[in-house]
């Protein structure tokens, strides 16, 4: 089929052109940013401070810490999500009579949204324990866990895999219906029981699930923000801080707009070099059947 | 456990009661929302005695929730709509006209969905006060300069899901017989292929309503002032006070959940598929 390039233009343009002052101009612009001292005033001089910026970065006790802790989160929270929502899906790609219920219950906190989801949690960890505590008289178990640092990274990991289970978990079911019946039933006549077939035939088939989800979760826990601002603010003392706040606070409250910048081209290498080489890696073992 | 009834039973109570535990944080906010304040602290897991809505009332006035709810939905529908009828045109285009600028374009498209928002949030911002400046209409505090970047932001997930559905299930058979029946090219695309998009549209209309009506750092970045504060934005003004009075709060996050409820409970077969179709996609 022969296209003119009026239609071409019209069809393509408009989009691409937002596209590019949204994101393809910004992201070379910062690149320059990224080099210069500058607090953001339009009045103040940009001064060119070269890959300074960048070498500064390493001797940045604060954002090579949480660096450290995002990862170590990610780490967590990414093997629990997976596993918790690996589980929901089995359970509600069983006969269960409840199934569908169950289905729409878990997978609701994932459509509430990270910002609102940390609010309605900081109430529950905080206050509610609190008077938890009190009723119970149990105070060493039941207390305002956002005050506690350890305990406040824990409230991250609780309330971000609250979030996602259910959303890996419709991802799973996809991959577990997609399965055939003869493939599973070929299996329990040779002998495969529960386990076995969960095992040696579900997993292996549904490891195209697997690397979607690996990516998904690996990639939204990095970049975690809404759920931070929210939950802990980043607190207490900044043992929950984030990189993506991290950024955030270096621009836009302590004013550094070079420096945040460069942070937040580093942040754009890791998140582009984990993707892909967990994309490559997974990819790999992949099976078909 | 296949053949005893009763195992069976129980098996379905342990399993609808870890979900009913699964969401006891959002029955506390519910619960809570009608507690008077005594009662509030008397025991938070009980249900209400009476329904106090003095705190329903109070919360609606002070974070102005109809106008925080009346941008959120125009901010999303009109997003939504743009990047839905531009993002398939786009899609249309690049996979019928096989050149090598489509490819190109195709590949930016792809590629650039790995940015995260943090990178690029600063330089934006700068750009869109010099936007502003230069064209003399507000980019910063307007829902329309928001609406316009809500299209960029989602015309990478857009085009490549409509790519995909085009070249694997639209035939260019049918394409070329209504061409030769004397279709224009606009004509072919809204008359012939844009209904066959259907079940991929409403894919893309699920997964963007979601990131739009939740999203919060863009719209904290642009909207300063209280007129186009949206709902993850009033919810954090209003979280942000001093002394947060917590029935008011519950009050507050009841009003900003009940409409995802209400709107999941109705469309909850596509936002599923919607959701399962393009994390498999993506």
């Amino acid at each position: 089929m022969k296209i003119k390039k009026g239609w071409y233009a019209l069809f393509t343009a408009p989009l691409m052109i937002m596209f590019t002052i949204i994101v393809i101009i910004p992201f070379f612009k910062g690149m320059g940013y990224s080099l210069v001292s500058w607090d953001g005033l339009a009045k103040s001089e940009k001064v060119f401070v070269g890959v300074s910026n960048y070498t500064k970065i390493f001797s940045d006790k604060q954002f090579l810490t949480s660096i450290v802790r995002t990862t170590a989160f990610t780490l967590i929270t990414v093997v629990i999500v997976n596993v918790l929502a690996l589980i929901f899906a089995v359970l509600v790609t069983t006969k269960l009579k409840v199934r569908n219920v169950a289905r729409t219950m878990l997978f609701l906190p994932y459509l509430i949204g990270g910002l609102i989801l940390g609010y309605i949690w900081q109430y529950v960890l905080g206050d509610a324990m609190s008077a938890l505590g009190e009723m119970t008289g149990l105070t060493n178990v039941f207390f305002n866990w956002l005050v506690d640092k350890d305990m406040a990274f824990c409230a991250m990991i609780l309330v971000s895999m609250w979030q996602m289970a259910g959303y890996m978990m419709i991802v799973y079911i996809a991959g577990l219906e997609a399965i055939s019946d003869d493939v599973i039933e070929a299996a329990q006549v040779d002998g495969a029981g529960f386990w076995r077939t969960i095992m040696n035939i579900k997993l292996p088939l549904i490891m195209s699930s697997i690397t979607i989800c690996l990516f998904l979760t690996l990639s939204n826990c990095f970049k975690i923000y809404d759920v931070n601002v929210s939950l802990t603010g980043g607190g207490p003392n900044n043992a929950t801080e984030m990189v993506s706040m991290n950024i955030f606070n270096e621009i836009f409250t302590k004013s550094h707009f070079g420096y945040g910048q460069a942070k937040a081209i580093v942040f754009f290498v890791i998140i582009a070099l984990i993707t892909l080489i967990q994309v490559k890696v997974t990819g790999d073992k992949e099976v078909s059947a | 456990m296949k053949k005893n009834p009763v195992g069976k039973v129980i098996i379905n109570i342990l399993v609808i009661l870890f979900c009913c535990i699964y969401l006891f944080p959002v029955y506390m906010v519910i619960v809570n929302a009608f507690k008077s304040r005594a009662e509030l602290y008397e025991n938070i897991f009980a249900l209400p005695s009476s329904l106090t809505l003095t705190y329903f009332q109070g919360a609606l006035k002070k974070m102005d929730f109809i106008m925080a709810f009346k941008n959120s939905l125009i901010v999303t529908i009109v997003a939504v709509l743009i990047i839905v009828v531009l993002s398939a045109m786009t899609a249309w285009m690049f996979v019928r006209s096989r050149n090598k600028l489509s490819k190109i374009l195709y590949n930016m498209l792809i590629l650039t969905m790995l940015i995260p928002f943090q990178t690029i949030m600063m330089p934006l911002m700068q750009e869109m006060n010099q936007f502003g400046k230069l064209f003399g209409i507000p980019f910063k505090d307007s829902l329309g300069g928001l609406i316009f970047m809500y299209v960029g932001f989602g015309a990478g997930m857009g085009v490549f899901l409509f790519h995909g559905f085009i070249k694997s299930s639209v035939p260019v058979s049918l394409e070329e017989a209504a061409i030769i029946d004397g279709c224009n090219i606009w004509q072919l695309f809204w008359r012939i292929v844009f209904p066959i998009l259907k079940s991929i549209t409403v894919t893309v209309i699920i997964l963007d309503v979601i990131w739009i009506w939740n999203d919060y750092l863009l719209p904290s970045l642009t909207l300063t002032s209280i007129k186009n504060k949206t709902i993850p934005l009033a919810m954090s003004l209003f979280f942000g006070q001093y002394n947060i009075e917590w029935n008011m709060a519950m009050a507050a996050l009841t009003f900003t959940i009940i409409p995802v409820i209400i709107f999941y409970l109705l469309c909850q077969k596509h936002i599923i598929k919607g959701v399962a179709a393009g994390a498999v996609k993506g």
